[in-house]
């Protein structure tokens, strides 16, 4: 009965999540890659790039995720065919989760100490192996961290997707709990929630500092 | 080992390739600078790096790089593989000039040459063993000549039981024995150093200047090295030059730019090694004789141009009265003996002026400091 309904939302939320932040992971590391290597003074400086792919990830990083959501329905629409249901709200979560993903990935790029990439360059590395063999590597145990972060913000994020009609725990949460003031359904979401970001972030971190061997 | 210097006291420098026929010397050199010229734009307008330098290399020496922080060495090896480009004049390398390379040239040219770095910049991500086998692996080198490769350098460098250790796992030395192996993976023809023992301790210093020591020796590699520390010129160098301000203020074999620093510069950076008189000494130094029972300080300069140590006894009784050691030390670099020696002599029947001159008989350069009570 209602825990059926309740493994039902555990699943729609780990689709969603799953999906937005596979596609994030898939078409943020290109993008921050870009980000980094077009920069003044990067290995493909392109400043006119990395300005206009900058303004554009900010752009979507300042855009509170209820709003986005709601702007994107013609979006949404035009690429799934519906605007209800989990894969309607993969496709706002995902548009969200890439510019905020590209930016955490950045940083652990931009980490990465210049003096490697000069070894790189002196040992005949041509540029796409410095990408490869050096930067990508390198910022790794950061890139994990970044998507550990990015996860949990995509859970938080589907629950608001949940709330307007996207299915899920949220949706759970928000039509039982809070509709029908039924405070166990709310507690086992809660807890739920709580259990599940409490193992991604341990799984992340462990796989973070496993990979750092500095 | 090559001692050709091209700068002599008389000779001028040559100023391009057209004179190469006159120099035939130039026609062999390794690695030629011509004019060249490196002009930052700097906050406060252009700032020159480099100006005019024009030096050959020769195959097979060490040949060393000092100055000043800020003085330009750091960009002037990183011309040599095109780290750095020049803004003016050339680089040529083995009679080629790099200046035109396009990316397939230039990847191809630093697999001819091998560097190691201060702070090691070897990959945290990666074994000993990835890390040397990666300029290998980008180079498309087949798995089996690569494993042979690895193995053969990590031998030389003596890190065969650390391969699967991580950068971070190593000391100091170890890491730079591993970016010693990595830069010779290749087997390039030139190795940069750049400020390649600056953050190790002297002792292991020491064993990182033998290796490449032994490796110059052995592969017959030409080593061009920066430095900021006089003490590794000596340990290694065949020749040196000494920038400031991005020029070349001072040039030669090591042993003659010891003897005998002709630039304030190079004295500067010499004065670390040199003897000095003790300061307790140095206070009570006075210009002219109290009394009749006053010492008089020399200092003796031994500048490499004889062959030999001086004969103690026989200085010492050329200049009479009592002869005290105050400080000294004598050297051989290069075969030649280095050194100073000061020395008090009371109770001589000798005038200063005399006793400088007699001493002039065993050191090449004679000074009266002053006379202590």
């Amino acid at each position: 009965m209602w825990l059926d309904r309740l493994w039902q939302g555990v699943i729609d939320t780990f689709l969603m999540v799953g999906v937005s932040s596979l596609i994030a992971l898939l078409l943020g590391i290109p993008l921050a890659v870009i980000l980094v290597t077009s920069d003044k003074g990067g290995i493909y400086q392109a400043p006119l790039v990395n300005r206009v792919l900058g303004a554009f990830v900010n752009l979507f990083r300042s855009i509170p995720f209820l709003i986005l959501m709601v702007a994107l329905i013609p979006f949404t629409r035009l690429i799934v065919g519906t605007t209800y249901g989990v894969w309607a709200a993969v496709v706002p979560l995902t548009i969200a989760a890439t510019p905020f993903f590209a930016r955490i990935a950045e940083v652990s790029l931009r980490e990465v100490d210049h003096g490697l990439i000069e070894a790189a360059q002196a040992m005949g590395c041509r540029r796409w192996h410095i990408v490869w063999h050096v930067l990508l590597p390198e910022s790794l145990p950061g890139i994990v961290g970044g998507f550990t972060i990015t996860l949990v913000t995509m859970i938080n994020s589907s629950a608001m997707a949940g709330a307007i009609g996207a299915g899920g725990l949220g949706d759970i949460a928000y039509r039982y709990g809070y509709q029908r003031f039924d405070s166990q359904v709310m507690l086992t979401v809660i807890v739920l929630l709580v259990i599940l970001v409490a193992v991604i972030q341990l799984g992340g971190d462990r796989l973070a500092k496993g990979l750092n061997k500095r | 080992m090559s001692v050709v210097n091209l700068q002599r006291p008389r000779e001028e420098t040559p100023r391009s390739a057209e004179q190469t026929e006159l120099h035939p010397e130039l026609n062999r050199a390794h690695v030629r600078f011509i004019g060249l010229g490196k002009t930052y734009e700097g906050r406060e307008g252009p700032v020159h790096a480099l100006q005019g330098i024009d030096l050959a290399i020769q195959r097979g020496e060490v040949f060393g790089i000092i100055g000043r922080s800020g003085a330009g060495k750091s960009s002037l090896i990183r011309t040599i593989n095109r780290l750095e480009q020049p803004s003016s004049g050339r680089v040529l390398i083995d009679q080629v000039d790099i200046g035109e390379f396009d990316e397939n040239r230039l990847v191809e040219l630093r697999r001819r040459i091998g560097m190691i770095f201060q702070h090691f910049n070897l990959m945290s991500a990666k074994t000993v063993w990835q890390n040397v086998e990666l300029p290998l692996k980008v180079a498309g080198v087949p798995k089996l000549q690569r494993e042979q490769k690895v193995r053969e350098l990590l031998d030389l460098v003596g890190l065969r039981d650390k391969h699967k250790a991580y950068p971070a796992q190593l000391s100091g030395g170890q890491k730079q024995r591993v970016g010693i192996a990595r830069a010779l993976v290749h087997d390039p023809a030139i190795l940069l150093c750049d400020e390649a023992t600056s953050a190790l301790d002297p002792e292991t210093t020491q064993s990182i200047l033998g290796l490449l020591r032994e490796i110059n020796q052995r592969l017959g590699l030409t080593i061009v090295l920066i430095t900021h520390e006089m003490a590794v010129i000596r340990e290694i160098c065949d020749r040196v030059v000494v920038l400031e301000h991005g020029r070349v203020v001072e040039q030669g074999p090591v042993w003659q730019v010891f003897g005998d620093p002709q630039h304030e510069v190079s004295r500067t950076l010499l004065a670390p090694l040199q003897h000095a008189l003790p300061a307790e000494l140095q206070e009570r130094l006075q210009a002219r004789p109290e009394s009749s029972e006053s010492a008089v300080v020399l200092r003796l300069q031994l500048t490499g141009s004889a062959a030999d140590e001086p004969d103690l006894a026989a200085l010492f009784s050329a200049l009479g009265g009592r002869v005290r050691l105050l400080q000294g030390g004598v050297e051989r670099i290069q075969g030649h003996a280095l050194g100073q020696l000061l020395l008090s002599v009371s109770g001589s029947s000798l005038g200063a002026e005399e006793l400088r001159q007699r001493a002039g008989r065993w050191a090449q350069q004679v000074e009266v400091l002053g006379y202590v009570a």
